[in-house]
């Protein structure tokens, strides 16, 4: 066996390679973990998905009619694939990084020479896939119910990638100061869930009287929902894309830094 | 140019949030290529320090150095040259025993060829190979603490640290992690362990250094620790009962039981006279054994009085 393989890597070079080769390594674990648990993270999402589109959509959608000027049954296929991305990008990694933490299986990754940076960036884009995964399950559900149109692939996609990136870092945020399982139960239950519901995914702003349309704008899910429709019918009400395009980047910075800021400083990981 | 320290510590300091001063600015070096132990009783610091050494835990002062590179400077460096045994499973129970590896090999920057080829390797010294595809609950006590070594090997470091790496485990099993470490030692590992078998300290370890409440209170080569002891006491099981206590003098002697007698004998002292007394007096001895680990004697001499070695020596006779 070649000597070298094990020199310390001294170039800046070889640093970047083994860090390549541990965000890989970090990931495909992360993968691994929810796929190994199919039925936990992937089957449930799909079937709560299925009984919205019957019940909100089929069943009840039929006598609401047409929202904002679309079928109400198509109006509530992109606020539901992403708050299906929300849920399921923010439990990923909250689960998998404070489980981690709880069972000290992290000090593995603690030892090695892997910087927190590619720590960081591995757990989300953990959370990243699996958020892509639910939404890829719950498109091809709603594709049963109605015909997927996108309007702008740009958009939607990348609406789509930047929030469940902040999702993940949110989840992770969470995870790092979790202390047992219920702290991270609490916000995705208390804050994500009535923010999700509140957020214009099952209706149009419009509707709302002008206190509760003025609060809303308050909600950061609005702009994720109203923005990823517009993807799909080029329709966002009065809610700007670009800028909300920037928001969500914005609050990715903000999310990225703190939790590098925390890591590099071991709260919540080392003592 | 002299070679740098496998490990070199200086004025190495832990205070926690609370307050507690877990370490009081400790200075220790480990040769490369040594097999070391680190003793001490539980919440002497021992945990406490590794922590450090692999940036488990912020020290609060102090410098470390492995193999010359500073972890202030470049911990990132300095890890890759280290493997960590810790005392308890950290491993996720749910994984399979291949996978748990193999990613500790990617973590290290190992591409998946030479990464799969070092688990292969280690799983199948440690006679895990069979597993792999197991998850690692299904394995016993035994093989987890193998499958923590395996873990730790992966990516080759040059020092090895294990935090009781024989906790729990039967001593079938743990001779032949004796006979494994004894081997990664002499074809170049240095080796750091901590342990509660003070026999398997005495049987592997080269030089010692013992810690008590944050400071180290010996730091000296096994063979003169031990050699700090002046009395030994031996138990002699006799062929036939006795009914009253030979008389040995300056041999000091106890009688345990009809067939069992305790005797103390000093350094300078030789056994063969002890027996040639026993003989002259038709005492028979079938066989003999150290009353205690000789080892155990010195620690809990040291660690339990604010003592020196002269204290302990006299203390343990």
């Amino acid at each position: 066996m070649p000597q070298d393989d094990f020199a310390i890597a001294s170039s800046r070079r070889a640093v970047f390679d083994a860090n390549v080769v541990a965000f890989r390594t970090l990931l495909l674990k992360e993968i691994r973990r929810f796929l190994r648990i199919w039925p936990q993270t992937l089957i449930p999402p799909a079937i709560s998905m299925a009984l919205y589109f019957a019940i909100f959509g089929a069943i009840i959608g039929r006598r609401i009619g047409e929202m904002a000027g679309f079928d109400y049954m198509e109006f509530i296929v992109p606020g539901l694939i992403m708050m299906s991305v929300i849920t399921n990008a923010y439990a990923n990694v909250s689960a998998s990084f404070f489980s981690a933490k709880f069972q000290k299986s992290i000090e593995a990754l603690m030892v090695s020479p892997t910087p927190n940076s590619v720590m960081l960036a591995g757990f989300v884009a953990g959370g990243v896939a699996r958020g892509l995964a639910v939404a890829a399950i719950v498109t091809v559900m709603a594709a049963f119910f109605v015909e997927i149109r996108i309007h702008n692939w740009f958009v939607t996609l990348g609406m789509l990638l930047l929030t469940a990136i902040v999702f993940s870092l949110a989840g992770f945020l969470n995870g790092l100061f979790a202390d047992k399982f219920d702290d991270i139960s609490i916000i995705p239950a208390f804050v994500l869930t009535p923010l999700t519901y509140l957020g214009g995914v099952f209706y149009a702003l419009e509707l709302l009287p002008d206190f509760w349309r003025t609060l809303s704008y308050f909600n950061p899910i609005v702009y994720v929902v109203s923005s990823f429709r517009y993807g799909f019918f080029g329709y966002s009400g009065d809610v700007p894309v670009a800028a909300s395009f920037l928001a969500v980047a914005l609050f990715a910075a903000v999310f990225w830094a703190l939790s590098l800021w925390f890591l590099n400083r071991g709260i919540g990981l080392r003592t | 140019m002299t070679e740098p320290k496998a490990l070199a510590i200086r004025g190495l300091k832990k205070i926690y949030a609370g307050g507690f001063e877990a370490l009081k600015g400790i200075d220790l070096t480990v040769e490369q290529g040594d097999f070391f132990a680190l003793l001490g009783p539980n919440g002497a610091g021992k945990s406490t320090t590794i922590g450090i050494i692999c940036s488990l835990v912020i020290k609060s002062a102090g410098a470390v150095e492995i193999f010359g590179i500073d972890i202030d400077r470049d911990f990132a460096a300095a890890k890759r040259l280290i493997g960590v045994v810790p005392q308890e499973f950290n491993f996720s129970i749910f994984e399979r025993v291949g996978d748990i590896v193999e990613t500790q090999a990617g973590f290290y920057g190992l591409r998946h060829g030479l990464a799969a080829r070092q688990t292969e390797k280690y799983l199948r010294k440690l006679g895990l190979w069979d597993k792999r595809n197991e998850q690692a609950r299904h394995l016993s006590g035994g093989m987890k603490r193998r499958l923590m070594i395996a873990r730790a090997l992966v990516h080759e470091p040059r020092l090895l640290i294990l935090d009781e790496p024989t906790a729990g485990v039967d001593i079938e099993i743990r001779r032949s992690m004796w006979s494994f470490l004894r081997e990664m030692n002499e074809a170049g590992t240095t080796i750091i362990l901590t342990t509660h078998y003070l026999e398997e300290a005495e049987s592997l370890c080269r030089n010692i250094a013992i810690i008590d409440h944050g400071e180290i209170v010996e730091n000296t080569t096994m063979r003169a620790l031990l050699q700090q002891l002046t009395t030994e006491t031996l138990v002699l099981d006799l062929a036939e009962p006795l009914l009253e206590v030979p008389e040995l003098a300056p041999y000091g002697v106890r009688r345990i039981e009809p067939t069992c007698l305790e005797v103390d004998i000093a350094r300078e002292q030789d056994l063969n006279e002890v027996f040639q007394r026993l003989d002259a007096a038709g005492i028979r001895v079938r066989s003999m054994r150290n009353k205690s680990n000789r080892l155990e004697q010195l620690f809990v001499a040291l660690t339990q009085s604010e003592g020196s070695a002269e204290t302990l020596v006299h203390a343990a006779g």
